[in-house]
C-alpha cells in the first residue's frame, strides 16, 4: 500500500532520469569520427548491446556494430566500455552506477571499418599459417581413445570464442604496428597450445613457434588472461608451457618426438 | 550509374552460409577438386551453429550397446509424428556415427566415457543417451574444427558477404548476387552450383533463441528461384527459454539441464510433466517420479521421464500450467536441477549455462530453480529436398542444414540437427561437385537482370518515405509471435496475413539514415523482405494445416487428423503470387515400417 501511495509523489523528472541512460558511441571512419551522445529509455536486466539495439532502433539506424549470440558465445559484440575491453552482450547496465554517462567505442588494436566495427581480418589470416591438426593412427580395433584428463586441459582452450579481446589488450601489438608482423598474438597462442597439446596430434609446429609466431616477444604482463571472456588461463596454462616446450625442444628433437608419440608431455604433469 | 557497378567471381559450386552445414558442404566439395566458394553474414565461425550447447545425435553405441541407426531412425521418425522423409531420417541414423567420428579426426575433442570413447548424453526423444557433446558448448566445438579444417583446404572464403538475389540460366541456376557489408559494393558470383546453406527463420519472432542472422534468406532465395518449400507451418518452439530479465528473453536453456537430472515444476513444486504424457509416448514414458529418477541410471527397467518427451509435448505443457495459474512468477514454469544434481556436477556439465545465468539473470542454478518458457527455435520446414542428393527441383540448386526441410518432419529432436549438419552438407558439397563437372559451359548470367537486382537493392537507401526499418520488424515479430506461436487458430493467422500484407506495402517507404558503407539499417531493411516472405509462407501453410501435429498446434483443431497424416503442406511462388497443395509423403519401405510394429 505504502509503495502506491509513494508513488505519485515522486518527482516526474527524477522518475524520467532514473529510468533512461547516455551513452557516448564513437561515430565515424577511418578518416574522420567524434563521440556522440544518446539518451535512450533503461529496461531491467538490460545489458550494454541492448543499449546499443535500442540507439539503432530509434536514434541512429546506421549505427554499425557486430553481434550475433547476445549470448558471449560468438565472440562477436567486443568493444572497449569506459576503457575497458569487454563483451557488449555480457556487460550488465546494472553494473554501472545510476546517471553515468558510458562510453563505448571500437577496439583499438585493429583499423576501424566505421562506428564499432573494426577489420579483425589480422587474426584470420594469422590463423592460416598455422600447421593443421594431423592426428596419429587409430588403436587397433579402429577407435580413438583418449582420457577426460587429458583432454580437460585441451577443452580450455577449445572454450575460445574468438573475441579478439586478447589480442586488442596485448601491448606488443596494441602499441606498435609493426609488430603485426612478427607476432601472432595471444589467440594464436591458444590455439597453438590445443594443438601442442592434444592428445592426438603429430604435427610439427616448432618452426612456426620458435620463429614466425614471436612467442619471444611475450613478456608475461597477463593482460590477455585479465579479459578473457571465458576465463582461460592463456599466460600460464597456454603461452608459458609453449615458452618451455621452444627451449626444449626445438634443441632437443627427442623430447619433441617422445612427446608426439605417447601424447603426454615428459617434463610436465598432465595437469597444468 | 557508377554506384551500380560490382565484382565478379568465377566458381564450380558456390557455398551460401558458413554455419555446420555450409562449412561440411565447402570441405567437401573442394575435396572432390572443384573450385569452391564459401559466403558468410558474419565473420567465419560466428554463424548460429556456434551457440549450439547440448549435442549431436549418432548411434555410437559407447554408453548404451543396444543403440544402432534402427532406434535412432525409429526415435526421429515418431519424434517428427512420421512426417518425416523416411528416406532422410534412414540416412542420417545411417551416417551420422560415422560423421561424428571424422569431426574427432578432425581434432574435436569430445567428452569421454571411462574407457575413453566419445561420451553420450541423454535428451529429448532419443531412447538411448546418445548425444556426443562438449560440456554444453558442442556447437562451438563443431564449428571451429570444421573451420580450421576447411581454412587448410584453401577454400575461398567471403566473410560479411551477403546474397540477395539467386540468377538462373533458363531454368538452372547461374550465379548469386549481393553486397559486401563493409563496403556496400555489389558483388557477382557465377556459379555451376549453388548450395544454400543459411539456417533459419527465428527472427520473425519476437521471443526467439535465434541470432540476427536467421532471416529465413535461403528460403526466400530458393523462393524466389522456382524452388519448392515444404513444411513450412512445423516451426519448433523449444520448451525451455529464459524469461527474465526482458532483455534475455528467448536465450536458449539447453535441454541438456533435463537430459543431465533437471526436472520442471509449477508454483507449488509439482513436476507437472507427469500430467501431461500422451497416448502416443505412454508406452515408452515413466508415469511415476520414481521410474523416470531411475531411468537416468537403468534404461533397460525403466521409463524414460515425462521431462524429456519431444519438445512439442513440453512446449505445450509449460503454457498449459502457466495459462492455469501454476506458473512462475514471469509466465513461465521453473526448471529445476540445483535440488538434484550436486553442484560441482552441474558446474562441469553445463558451465555456459552457469555463466548465462549468473551474468545475465543474477541467478545461480547450483542454487536455484530458473524460470523458463517456450522460445522460437527452430524451422523444420524449408526447401525441398531429394533425400539422397539434397538437390532442390531447380537444376543446381542444392540446399542442406536447417534450410533444409525433411529430415525432421512436425518436430526435430534435440541434437538431429548437428548430426543433420554435417550428414547432409556432406553430401550436398558431394552432388553440388558432381553435378558442376558434368555441366558442360559455365551458364550464362543475365547483365539486365543483375542491373534490375541492383537497382532495387539500393532503393531503401534513396527513398523519402520515412518509414523506420526497425519499427516494421519490431511489428512483425510482435504479430508472428501473437498469431503464429506456439498455439494456433484460424482467425489470428488471418489477422496475421493481413498485417504481413500492411507490412510489404510500407517496405517501399522505408527511408534508411546513412550511405552503404556498413550500414545496419540498410541490412534489415533488405532482410526484412526475407522475413515478410518467410512469414506469410509459413502462415498460409498452418491455415492450410487444419490439424495439430508436432510443432504445429491447432486451437480450433486440437488433435491429429488422418487426413493430414500422409501429406505435407507444398508451398510455390508463382508470378509473385504463393500457392499452396498438399502432396503425398514418400511412402516407407516394408522392411522400415516393421520397425515400428516391434516392441520398442
Ligand atoms: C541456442 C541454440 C542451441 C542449439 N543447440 C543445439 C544442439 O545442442 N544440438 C543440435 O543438434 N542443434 C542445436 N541447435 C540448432 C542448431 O544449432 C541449428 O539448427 C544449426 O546450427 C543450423 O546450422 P546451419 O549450418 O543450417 O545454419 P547456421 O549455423 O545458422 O548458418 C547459416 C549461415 O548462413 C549464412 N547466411 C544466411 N543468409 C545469408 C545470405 N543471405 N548471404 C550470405 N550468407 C548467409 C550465415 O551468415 C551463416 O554463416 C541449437 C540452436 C540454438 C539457437
Ligand atoms: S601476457 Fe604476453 S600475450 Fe598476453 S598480453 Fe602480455 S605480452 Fe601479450
Ligand atoms: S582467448 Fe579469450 S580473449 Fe582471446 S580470443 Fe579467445 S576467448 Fe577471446
Ligand atoms: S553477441 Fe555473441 S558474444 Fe556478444
Amino acid at each position: 500500500m505504502a509503495a502506491v501511495a509513494e508513488r505519485p509523489a515522486r518527482p516526474s523528472t527524477e522518475a524520467a532520469r532514473s529510468d533512461t541512460v547516455t551513452f557516448r558511441v564513437w561515430r565515424g571512419d577511418a578518416s574522420a569520427g567524434e563521440y556522440r551522445e544518446y539518451t535512450v529509455a533503461l529496461d531491467e536486466g538490460m545489458v550494454v548491446l541492448d543499449v546499443i539495439h535500442r540507439i539503432q532502433a530509434t536514434q541512429a539506424g546506421d549505427l554499425a556494430v557486430r553481434w550475433n549470440c547476445k549470448a558471449g558465445k560468438c565472440g562477436s559484440c567486443s568493444a572497449e566500455i569506459n576503457g575497458k575491453p569487454r563483451l557488449m552482450c555480457m556487460t550488465r547496465m546494472d553494473t554501472f552506477e545510476r546517471g553515468q554517462v558510458i562510453t563505448v567505442s571500437p577496439i583499438k588494436t585493429f583499423p576501424l571499418i566505421r562506428d564499432l566495427v573494426t577489420d579483425v581480418s589480422f587474426n584470420f589470416e594469422r590463423a592460416k599459417e598455422v600447421p593443421a591438426f594431423k592426428p596419429k593412427a587409430p588403436d587397433p580395433d579402429g577407435k580413438r581413445r583418449m582420457h577426460q584428463e587429458d583432454v580437460d586441459r585441451v577443452q580450455e582452450f577449445h572454450k575460445c570464442i574468438e573475441c579478439f579481446l586478447c589480442q586488442n589488450v596485448c601491448h606488443v601489438i596494441r602499441d606498435h604496428e609493426d609488430n603485426k608482423q612478427h607476432f601472432a598474438g595471444p589467440r594464436l597462442f591458444v590455439r597453438l597450445a590445443a594443438l601442442e597439446m592434444h592428445p592426438l596430434d603429430t604435427n610439427d609446429r616448432r618452426e612456426l613457434l620458435k620463429a614466425r609466431a614471436g612467442l619471444g616477444y611475450c613478456n608475461i604482463t597477463k593482460c590477455c588472461t585479465e579479459v578473457c571472456p571465458e576465463h582461460i588461463h592463456i599466460t600460464d596454462n597456454a603461452i608459458i608451457p609453449l615458452k618451455e616446450r621452444v627451449v626444449t625442444e626445438f634443441y632437443d628433437p627427442v623430447a619433441w618426438l617422445a612427446r608426439k608419440l605417447t601424447g603426454r608431455d615428459r617434463r610436465r604433469g598432465i595437469v597444468e | 550509374m557508377a554506384s551500380e557497378s560490382h565484382e565478379t567471381h568465377e566458381y564450380d559450386v558456390v557455398i551460401i552460409g558458413a554455419g555446420g552445414a555450409g562449412l561440411r558442404a565447402a570441405i567437401e566439395a573442394s575435396a572432390a577438386g572443384v573450385k569452391t566458394a564459401l559466403i558468410c553474414k558474419s565473420l567465419l565461425g560466428k554463424a548460429h551453429t556456434v551457440m549450439a550447447e547440448g549435442g549431436i545425435a549418432a548411434a555410437l553405441g559407447n554408453v548404451w550397446p543396444e543403440d544402432n541407426w534402427k532406434v535412432h531412425f525409429r526415435d526421429t521418425m515418431r519424434g517428427g509424428k512420421m512426417l518425416n522423409n523416411w528416406r532422410m531420417a534412414q540416412i542420417h541414423a545411417q551416417e551420422s556415427p560415422d560423421r561424428v567420428l571424422e569431426l574427432e579426426e578432425w581434432g574435436a575433442l569430445f567428452d569421454r566415457t571411462k574407457d575413453g570413447l566419445i561420451l553420450q548424453r541423454d535428451f529429448g526423444g532419443h531412447r538411448y543417451a546418445r548425444l556426443a557433446h562438449v560440456g554444453d558448448r558442442t556447437g562451438l566445438e563443431m564449428i571451429r574444427t570444421l573451420q580450421q579444417h576447411a581454412v587448410h583446404k584453401g577454400i575461398d572464403v567471403f566473410m560479411e558477404c551477403n546474397i540477395q538475389r539467386l540468377l538462373k540460366d533458363g531454368h538452372k541456376i547461374a550465379g548469386a548476387f549481393g553486397y559486401w557489408r563493409e563496403s556496400g559494393g555489389f558483388v557477382l558470383f557465377k556459379a555451376k552450383a549453388i548450395v544454400l546453406a543459411t539456417g533459419g527463420i527465428g527472427r520473425s519472432w519476437k521471443v526467439t533463441s535465434n541470432s540476427w542472422e536467421c532471416t529465413g534468406d535461403g528460403i526466400a532465395l530458393a523462393l524466389n528461384a522456382g524452388a519448392e518449400l515444404i513444411d513450412m507451418e512445423m516451426v519448433q518452439f523449444h520448451p525451455t527459454g529464459m524469461i527474465w530479465p526482458p532483455s534475455v528473453r528467448g536465450l536458449l536453456v539447453t535441454e541438456g539441464v533435463r537430459g543431465d537430472g533437471g526436472t520442471l515444476r509449477n508454483n507449488s513444486g509439482e513436476r507437472f510433466m507427469f500430467r501431461y504424457i500422451p497416448e502416443f509416448f505412454k508406452a515408452e514414458t515413466a508415469d511415476n517420479e520414481t521410474e523416470a529418477d531411475a531411468w537416468y541410471t537403468d534404461k533397460a527397467n525403466n521409463r524414460r521421464t515425462p521431462d524429456l518427451l519431444p519438445r512439442d509435448e513440453v512446449a505445450r505443457a509449460i503454457n498449459a500450467e502457466a495459462k492455469a495459474g501454476r506458473g512462475s512468477p514471469h509466465g513461465g514454469v521453473f526448471l529445476d536441477i540445483a535440488s538434484r544434481r550436486p553442484a560441482d556436477y552441474i558446474m562441469k556439465r553445463l558451465p555456459s549455462m552457469y555463466h548465462q545465468f549468473m551474468e545475465l539473470a543474477g541467478v545461480d542454478i547450483t542454487k536455484e530453480a530458473m524460470e523458463i518458457g517456450p522460445t522460437c527455435h527452430y524451422a523444420m520446414g524449408g526447401v525441398r529436398v531429394d533425400a539422397d542428393t539434397t538437390a532442390t527441383d531447380v537444376p543446381g540448386l542444392f540446399a542442406a542444414g536447417e534450410v533444409a526441410a525433411g529430415l525432421h518432419g512436425a518436430n526435430r529432436l534435440g541434437g538431429n540437427s548437428l548430426s543433420d549438419l554435417v550428414v547432409f552438407g556432406r553430401r550436398a558439397g558431394q552432388y553440388a561437385a558432381a553435378y558442376a563437372k558434368a555441366l558442360r559451359a559455365q551458364p550464362l548470367v543475365d547483365a539486365g537482370e543483375v542491373e534490375q537486382v541492383a537497382r532495387e537493392l539500393l532503393v531503401p537507401l534513396t527513398s523519402h518515405g520515412g518509414d523506420n526499418a526497425y519499427a516494421i520488424h519490431a511489428q512483425l515479430q510482435e504479430c508472428m509471435q501473437n498469431n503464429v506461436g506456439l498455439i494456433r487458430v484460424e482467425n489470428e493467422m488471418i489477422e496475421a496475413l493481413d498485417v504481413i500484407a500492411s507490412l510489404k506495402r510500407r517496405l517501399p517507404n522505408v527511408t534508411v539514415a546513412g550511405g552503404r558503407h556498413y550500414n545496419p539499417g540498410w541490412h534489415l531493411a533488405l532482410d526484412l523482405q526475407n522475413m515478410l516472405a518467410v512469414s506469410e509462407a509459413c502462415t498460409r501453410a498452418a491455415l492450410a494445416r487444419k490439424e495439430s501435429r508436432g510443432g504445429h498446434t491447432r486451437d480450433d483443431f486440437p488433435s491429429t487428423d488422418e487426413r493430414f497424416a500422409m501429406v505435407n503442406v507444398v508451398v510455390r511462388a508463382r508470378d509473385g503470387e504463393l500457392t499452396l497443395s498438399d502432396e503425398p509423403l514418400p511412402e516407407m519401405p516394408d522392411e522400415l515400417k516393421a520397425l515400428f510394429e516391434e516392441a520398442h
